[in-house]
């Protein structure tokens, strides 16, 4: 049985990795090819680095320090941040990435989707979108770091990505980013639904009691945390965890399947 | 020797890192004269069906690699596309594939696949029927990461080494004489997929 996949989310800025709160208030919390080290040795399903000073600073992606986390992973890598052209993307995946993720250019320029899943495949394309709730209800995506509205609602995005190309969606919740009082449960769902690609859900999981509130609800989605694994205790010392084999598969197949196992004559 | 084939596709790095920490020599092939003295072949490969052959089609290596497989009777590893480039024909395309393992390459689709996502994505667990060879030392029912909407459906069942479950159940393993193939990603499966790699690379 395929499994729920629980997934750290690291943010870099300059050349170190930092957790925010609400997308700002900022904290140093290490050497990403240290974090990438230790997250072999506890086996992590996948990793998502996204340098979060690139598009907001017009930068190229880093590609010497992508190349090095890429060399680490034991685990498939998902990279993102600052991506502007096919030919950047396609230059990261050939470093050793599998999965590149377009956030404001997906926005900026929707074509970029098309003409990235027809080079190299929508498995290798994802698209992700980060989404605040509207003062009078309902939501709105957000690009350059939460900064920017761009007035579009994130379940017609999602679709429109899907068609285009994407081969998984991201949901990030501005609102509860590093706040670790669980997902936006009521918008993930609402997006997901929609959609027939893999979806995962970010921002606002403190605890795996909040891991398994999602897979309950949605099943066979992508889990992923920043804060829970890189902060520890109340005031929130800096620690790498993960959750062992036994523990994590506990909470990940907690979820009833939708649908029944037919056997291979 | 291992000669990892480089037609344009794969992540032919996270290979060469594994091979690196396992202390075995390896060597990205670009042309036929890097193929020629391999004793172990992996052909990686990702993206679509038609793509990935018309590439390793105008690479140049074809002629070379058919040699090597069908007369030389080199081991060959594919994997994910590298995998499915090794049967007849795929529902994704119209380009024909190197035929080296009879069988189609089919869609997960239908009544019994309901509404699971696709891609497949994720760690699911692989039953092996075989324990020697390339599957020494990996348990049975160990997990692998996939990645892909298209599985090998073997003309003969004898081929298929292993299944996993995603709504059906799939072939995800092939082996005929020195043909392997996997649809999942040894190299980015952890120390199951490493085992795996160093299995292959010491035949």
């Amino acid at each position: 049985m395929l499994a729920p996949r629980l997934i750290p989310f690291l943010l870099i800025r300059g050349r170190g990795l930092v957790k925010t709160v609400k997308f700002a208030n900022e904290k140093y919390v290490g050497d990403p090819l240290n974090a990438v080290r230790i997250f072999n040795e506890k086996k992590v399903d996948e990793i998502v680095v996204v340098d979060i000073d690139a598009t907001v600073n017009g930068q190229e992606p880093d590609y010497k320090l992508i190349e090095n986390l890429a060399a680490e992973c034991r685990m498939p890598l998902c990279y993102g941040g600052g991506i502007t052209s096919s030919e950047q993307a396609t230059h990261i995946l050939s470093l050793g990435v599998e999965k590149v993720s377009l956030s404001s250019q997906a926005i900026i320029q929707p074509n970029l989707v098309k003409t990235l899943s027809n080079k190299v495949g929508s498995q290798s394309v994802v698209v992700t979108l980060d989404v605040k709730k509207k003062m009078f209800g309902g939501y709105e995506v957000y690009t350059h770091n939460g900064t920017q509205g761009t007035n579009q609602n994130p379940i017609d995005l999602a679709i429109k990505y899907q068609t285009l190309g994407a081969g998984e969606i991201v949901i990030n919740s501005i609102d509860n980013d590093g706040r670790m009082g669980g997902y936006d449960l009521k918008m993930i769902s609402s997006i997901k639904e929609k959609l027939t690609i893999p979806v995962t859900a970010i921002g606002g999981c403190g605890s795996m009691s909040d891991v398994a509130s999602l897979v309950q609800q949605e099943g066979i989605i992508g889990a992923g945390a920043g804060s829970m694994f890189v902060f520890k205790g109340k005031y929130r010392a800096v620690l790498i965890t993960y959750p062992n084999e036994d523990k994590k598969l506990s909470v990940l197949n907690s979820y009833k399947p939708n649908h029944v196992i037919t056997e291979l004559k | 020797m291992i000669a990892i084939v480089n037609y344009g596709l794969g992540n032919i790095k996270a290979f060469q890192n594994i091979y690196n920490q396992l202390d075995l020599s390896y060597r990205v092939s670009c042309t036929p004269k890097d193929l020629e003295d391999a004793d172990k072949i992996i052909l990686p490969g990702v993206g679509s069906f038609d793509h990935a052959m018309n590439l390793l089609n105008n690479s140049g290596m074809r002629d070379m690699l058919e040699h090597m497989v069908l007369v030389k009777k080199v081991p060959i590893l594919g994997i994910c596309v590298g995998m499915q480039m090794l049967a007849n024909s795929s529902e994704e395309g119209v380009t024909k594939g190197l035929g080296f393992v009879d069988g189609c390459v089919k869609k997960f689709s239908g009544d019994e696949f309901g509404e699971l996502p696709l891609p497949h994505m994720g760690w699911n667990e692989v039953d092996t029927l075989n324990v020697d060879g390339i599957y020494a030392g990996i348990s049975d029912r160990a997990k692998f990461y996939f990645l892909h909407s298209y599985y090998f459906e073997c003309e003969d069942n004898a081929h298929s080494v292993a299944s996993s479950d995603y709504g059906k159940r799939f072939s995800c393993a092939i082996k005929k004489d020195n043909i392997n193939g996997v649809q999942f990603h040894p190299e980015k499966s952890h120390e199951n997929g490493i085992q795996l790699l160093n299995n292959f690379g010491r035949l």
